[in-house]
């Protein structure tokens, strides 16, 4: 192992064990967005109309709730997958990946909770 | 970061429609993540505040063109609106486009589907039938 370049440095370590990490989960995101957003899509199509009584009522009941909830958390883990690639793909300064990554986690989690507190209070009547 | 010589980039390459889907899904995913998420996001957060919030929200994204004001400050809000309206046109675009060329990029994880017609094929057929999907879906929600 040398100390030169950055190919250098790692050579002969083997693999980190995080790039399938990322790689698989980025393809069971992407199963779950494949099903639940083809349900949202067939739901909006299958609707009554889209004001806000249809809608309101419709994702209050409990199957559509939690498919509505396991979208959000299936979307925004995707979300944040792909985005970490584009922030490491273009953004080449150490300090300011770290700090891209950082805001992407918190916005992922943070974008993730409020979506499924909305969706909590439809469901529990909060908004009636 | 040391300046060393990089390999040849994207200029240098003769175009072809692997490069185009490829580059497509990138466009499409990060830009439903940056912009869709957060329009999904508005939408139940007025979902979850109420008729009137819920009637603004539809006002901003989905405006009724013909109703929309043309004097003084509106004008601003008017071209915010038409622009949103556009955006969620694209984003629809957007998710069957990713989802054509997703579908893709599970085939060529199997280890299939890089034969150079079949590759080809593929590449131009995903983008093509995202359009065809967008088309139906909205010929599906605005003909009920």
């Amino acid at each position: 192992m040398g100390n030169g370049t950055s190919i250098g440095r790692v050579r002969g370590l083997g693999s980190s064990h995080e790039g399938a990490h990322h790689w698989l989960l980025q393809r069971f995101t992407a199963v779950g967005n494949l099903l639940l957003v083809l349900w949202f899509v067939a739901s909006l199509i299958m609707l009554p109309d889209l004001g806000f009584a249809s809608v309101s009522d419709y994702l209050a009941k409990p199957v559509p709730a939690t498919a509505m909830v396991l979208l959000i958390i299936s979307t925004f883990w995707h979300a944040r997958l792909g985005l970490q690639v584009l922030a490491e793909d273009y953004v080449h300064d150490a300090g300011n990946k770290f700090a891209l990554l950082l805001l992407l986690n918190l916005a992922a989690i943070g974008g993730g909770a409020f979506g499924i507190f909305c969706i909590v209070r439809l469901a529990l009547g909060g908004a009636l | 970061m040391a300046q060393r010589p990089l390999s040849p980039h994207l200029q240098i390459w003769k175009w072809g429609p692997h490069m185009l889907v490829s580059i497509l899904h990138r466009v499409t995913g990060d830009g439903m993540a940056l912009a869709g998420l957060g329009i999904l996001l508005w939408w139940l957060g007025a979902l979850a505040s109420g008729p009137e919030a819920y009637a603004s929200f539809a006002g901003w994204v989905w405006p009724d063109l013909g109703a929309l004001e043309w004097s003084g400050a509106a004008i601003i809000a008017s071209l915010v609106k038409i622009l949103l309206k556009l955006v969620l046109i694209g984003l629809s675009w957007a998710f069957f486009s990713h989802m054509c060329s997703g579908l893709r990029h599970f085939v060529l994880d199997i280890g299939a589907g890089y034969e150079l017609d079949t590759n080809k094929f593929w590449s131009v057929a995903s983008p093509v039938i995202g359009i065809v999907l967008t088309a139906g879906f909205w010929a599906l929600l605005l003909l009920k």
